[in-house]
């Protein structure tokens, strides 16, 4: 399955095994995505490509804000700002529990002496319109990893099914590294000429972050940039397939999936602000939820959604 | 007698499904079998996270021969019907006898069905039940299209006899069927092949699977309690639990672990429902003390290290969620021993929604508020303390605990409360008035508890009322049946008399206030003040108006003059409806319910169940019965008088007028019954005023036997028909018969 690993030091070492293991089963390993988002599912790269039916293999790190689950650094393990790391195959293989195995083991985690359970755990996004079933992942009674067979996305049956692996890093790392405080995590070499960390990086910005997020998020102004998001959404999507300048098809699919996305974590945002109640929730997250059908819709119309001008 | 093992071998089953799969393949195998002739001697089935198993012993090896016979048309019938007849029969026109009938001589076909060996009628029906399998969820993998409750990897299905197995050659959506299968995920993950069922259950042993769920209970059960008594301990039982734990496992292990001395004062409710929710531990408590003070764990297979890699690991996970739960435990204390105590939560609430057209919750809490005090006297509370009850009831709803553990919200709220130094019958409707959550839950009982639980829930109901958000078809979503349900059994299970409809009247004026912006507040103190000096919505509305120089001061004001009333009783007749299910259950029927919803003083629930189950056991009686036709004979003929005379005989019947032994003794009878009945309905004593009416049942029959009612002579027959109204005033005093079917 993979090379026998030294343990690893620091949480950057654990991020570039996992890195190193997926490449070698053949992911392209991508880069986050370069907005705010709740978890790694929302990169188009696991979104948007697990529709369609052509074959798709990444994997990614994805730095994850949930506002609500900031605790000002000082939870041992409860960040609003944290990394996922992500796994998606389509279709996925008949393999996929060993390969995740295999990389449980390649960040240094010894089967022989350690439990590891696949506990009953269906996943469902309410704002993105999607379901798939899976469990999640205990290592001794940890949850370490969400493993999910996508059923549906935006509102769409996947055939093929993807696969998808989700690492709560920190989680992961803590454990592996035998750390109780995930600001007392080593996040580079412990012996480098400047070791540094968790908490040297994040200690502070979970501290301004909590706060804003908690306290003096402006709500007036987020709600205006919800409706904005939402409309500019609808404006993308209702444009003609055709690009009046390039003569060109051009479905903008994913810019409208980037509204969605914005309007996602402002959502989020409100959310931890308290503003936001158990009623008022449903509706919001089925607007969002609106808006992540519309571009699934719009992403099946184009060549990566497995449009063809043939089959057209 | 060849036995047939059948094993789908799969990832992880969710372990609530287990049993139930375990038992739908046995079932819907043998039937297929037995069905297609394959008849057997027995079967067992069994599961494990990852297969589901089935044994068949002494099943035939092949179905037996049967001949089919099968009648046709006539011998003489037109060539066409005999052609369609052979098509259908597979047969050509010699192989079919002739034979005499009294019909004519009539055409059979004898079809011979010939026996299939075991193993062709073995792959057709396990493809069948694979195909067709009832999982609660079901999924599909890969590029495939078959659905599992995860994906299938492998299916053994062998037959075997003295001489050896055979696998039966079958193949499910690419997947083959073979004499193979796997051990243990860790422990021994290598194929192995077997012959027969006990060389399988042999074979996975060793190869660290226990196949039987009930002998993985046991162990678990049997080393968890040892373990535990050792140390002088006890588990808390819970076989929920514990079912689930045995199917999390092929090869359990049970590991004791310790709870970190910080965490042992946390209120055991916490301690259990964190252990349990999270990881699914089972509680280890100190039979002496009651303390919850370990956890017991069950892995999954033995290591090296004897589990305590394992158990660290546990130990540590545990540590970081009772830390968790701690640190907002201690927050939240903080909070309602503080000064401001737990008022700071109820303040938060304001900036909770609790429906974008209700308002907030502090709103909706400001409502339950009063109305808790104006329930308080009707049943046996102190106004001030159902009032201080209701305010605090939800503020568990800000807490951390209850943001954390949202299954913990009243059981956390009555902690606080007596933190707070609230009296016990507040920290107790905290606790309980959110009950009854379903139908077999407990309803409060302390009437303080009482007042909150109703008021949460009658505001509720006006409230969705009051915005024509009502329950349609299957869609509940603010769970409003239960709330009504809830309503009744509180009422009904304590005993108590409360009008519903002034309440309603009051409440949904309350809750207008948010939506009817020409409404106000003033206008609205106005109105309840006239609707508790008047009692009823109509009376008090005229009155308001009356003093607004006879017109309503905006067009919101004058809606509510049709409004309320038609809201209050259509809640009325939802509330009804929520009745007549409740107490179908208990075997009243529909139609006695609808006789007494007829009666005045409905909207008192208590006193409507009283009269139905009066009436009810009535019924159930011969003279009850008959009473009842007695009833509408004299209804019906009293009713086709009274239309064709164009008056209504209701008074005046006179013993001087009657001419026979039979109508004396009818009156004689009704004065005797309407001396029990009076009394009796001035007591509520539906029973006895009942039992008093099937008393009539036999002088009615024998007045109707021997008397005509229309007689020649207009002052007999006036006089009987006023002897007929008596017999309806008498028998309508419970309910309105004429609804009763029959």
């Amino acid at each position: 399955m993979s090379d026998p690993v030294q343990r690893p030091r620091s949480f950057q070492e654990i991020i570039l095994a996992l890195q190193t293991y997926w490449a070698r089963q053949g992911c392209a390993i991508l880069q986050p995505y370069d907005m705010e988002v709740g978890a790694g599912t929302f990169h188009p790269a696991t979104t948007l490509r697990s529709l369609g039916t052509n074959p798709w293999a990444a994997a990614y790190v994805q730095p994850s804000r949930r506002p609500t689950d900031g605790r000002y650094g000082e939870n041992p393990n409860r960040l609003q700002h944290y990394y996922q790391y992500q796994v998606l195959i389509k279709p996925s293989p008949p393999n996929l529990q060993d390969l995740y195995l295999g990389s449980l083991q390649a960040i240094g985690i010894d089967m022989a002496l350690h439990d590891i359970r696949f506990v009953e755990d269906d996943w469902e996004s309410p704002t993105l319109g999607a379901w798939g079933l899976g469990w999640e992942v205990w290592c001794d009674g940890m949850e370490v990893s969400q493993f999910t067979y996508f059923q549906q996305v935006g509102g769409h049956d996947c055939h093929p099914v993807s696969g998808e692996l989700t690492y709560g890093l920190e989680r992961l790392a803590m454990y592996v590294l035998g750390v109780d405080h995930v600001m007392d995590m080593p996040f580079n070499d412990p012996n480098a000429p400047i070791p540094l960390t968790y908490g040297d990086i994040f200690k502070q910005t979970e501290e301004e972050f909590a706060r804003w997020n908690f306290d003096v998020a402006n709500t007036d102004v987020l709600l205006d940039h919800f409706v904005e998001a939402e409309n500019e959404c609808n404006a993308i999507l209702s444009q003609e397939a055709l690009d009046p300048k390039t003569g060109k098809r051009i479905i903008m699919a994913h810019p409208a999936y980037d509204q969605c996305i914005k309007a996602s974590h402002i959502f989020n945002l409100l959310d931890a602000r308290g503003v936001i109640s158990v009623t008022e929730r449903q509706a919001y997250i089925g607007r969002v939820r609106t808006l992540a059908k519309a571009c699934a819709d719009a992403f099946v119309q184009t060549r990566a959604g497995g449009w063809s001008e043939d089959a057209a | 007698m060849p036995d047939l093992l059948i094993e789908l071998f799969s990832e992880e089953i969710p372990a609530r499904m287990q049993a139930r799969a375990a038992d739908d393949l046995k079932k819907l195998v043998t039937n297929g079998l037995v069905e297609a002739g394959l008849t057997y001697a027995s079967a067992a089935a069994f599961s494990t996270p990852r297969r589901l198993t089935l044994t068949i012993e002494g099943m035939l090896d092949a179905s037996p021969s049967i001949t089919e016979e099968r009648k046709g048309p006539k011998a003489d019938a037109p060539e066409k019907a005999i052609e369609g007849f052979l098509r259908g029969a597979g047969l050509t026109r010699d192989q079919l006898e002739e034979r005499e009938t009294p019909k004519g001589n009539i055409l059979f076909a004898m079809i011979k069905k010939p026996g299939r060996p075991a193993a062709e009628i073995v792959a057709e029906v396990l493809d069948t039940t694979i195909r067709n399998f009832p999982w609660p969820k079901s999924m599909r993998w890969g590029t495939g299209s078959l659905r599992w409750v995860r994906p299938l990897h492998s299916i053994l299905c062998i037959l075997s006899a003295e001489d050896g197995a055979q696998v039966v050659p079958m193949n499910v959506d690419g997947i083959e069927a073979g004499a193979t299968t796997r051990g243990h995920r860790f422990l021994a993950p290598d194929m192995i092949t077997v012959n027969n069922f006990d060389d399988y259950a042999a074979k996975l042993k060793r190869a660290f699977v226990v196949l039987d769920p009930a002998e993985r209970r046991d162990a678990i059960w049997h080393d968890a309690t040892n373990m535990a008594f050792a140390n002088g301990l006890e588990v808390v039982e819970d076989a929920g639990l514990l079912a689930e734990v045995a199917g999390l496992v092929e090869w359990p292990v049970v590991l004791m672990g310790r709870i970190g001395d910080a965490f042992l004062d946390l209120p055991p409710e916490v301690l259990q429902t964190s252990m349990k929710e999270h990881q699914k531990f089972f509680s280890v408590r100190s039979p002496k003390t009651g303390r919850i003070e370990r956890f017991v764990t069950v892995a999954n297979r033995t290591t090296a290290d004897d589990g305590a890699t394992i158990l660290a690991g546990n130990e540590k996970v545990l540590s970081a969620r009772l830390s968790d739960a701690k640190f907002f435990w201690e927050n939240d204390l903080r909070i309602a021993k503080s000064d401001a105590g737990m008022q700071v939560w109820v303040d938060r609430l304001s900036n909770v929604t609790f429906h974008n057209k209700l308002g907030t919750q502090a709103e909706l809490i400001s409502r339950m508020e009063v109305l808790a005090g104006e329930l308080a006297p009707m049943v046996g509370a102190d106004a001030d303390e159902a009032r201080q009850a209701a305010r605090f009831a939800k503020a568990d709803l800000s807490s951390e605990m209850v943001y954390e553990f949202p299954e913990l919200q009243g059981l956390m709220g009555s902690y606080y409360a007596k933190a707070a130094g609230k009296s016990g019958a507040i920290a107790a409707a905290a606790q309980d008035h959110y009950a009854p959550l379903g139908p077999s839950d407990d309803v409060p009982t302390a009437p303080v508890s009482i007042a909150v639980a109703l008021a949460e829930k009658i505001d509720k109901l006006t409230g969705f009322w009051a915005i024509d958000e009502k329950p349609t078809g299957s869609k509940d979503p603010f769970a409003l049946r239960r709330a009504a349900l809830g309503v009744i059994r509180i009422l009904v299970e304590n005993d108590l008399h409360v009008r519903l409809d002034q309440l309603h009247a009051a409440q949904l004026l309350r809750n207008k206030r948010k939506v009817m912006p020409g409404l106000e507040d003033h206008h609205v103190e106005d109105l309840l003040h006239d609707i508790a000096k008047h009692g009823v919505f109509g009376a008090a509305f005229d009155a308001f108006i009356h003093r607004n120089d006879k017109k309503a001061p905006n067009d919101d004001i004058a809606k509510l003059e049709t409004a309320v009333p038609e809201k209050s009783g259509d809640l009325m007749s939802f509330l009804h409806d929520r009745l007549k299910v409740y107490l179908k259950d208990q075997g009243v029927r529909h139609d006695v319910i609808d006789a007494c919803i007829a009666m005045p003083g409905n909207d008192d629930l208590t006193l409507l169940v009283k009269r139905a189950k009066a009436l009810s056991e009535t019924l159930k009686t011969d003279d009850g019965e008959n009473l009842i036709q007695g009833f509408k004979r004299a209804n019906n003929i009293l009713s086709q008088a009274e239309a064709a005379d164009g008056v209504e005989y209701s008074y005046g019947a006179d013993i001087k007028f009657a001419e026979t032994d039979e109508e004396r003794a009818l009156f004689a009878a009704l004065d005797a019954a309407e001396a029990q009945i009076n009394p009796a309905m001035a007591a509520q004593d539906f029973t006895d005023a009942m039992s008093a009416m099937a008393s009539l049942r036999a002088p009615i029959d024998a007045f109707f036997d021997a008397v005509q009612v229309n007689s020649d002579n207009s002052t007999v027959r006036r006089n009987r028909l006023n002897l007929l109204s008596r017999i309806r005033t008498i028998c309508s005093s419970v309910a309105d018969l004429t609804k009763i079917d029959g």
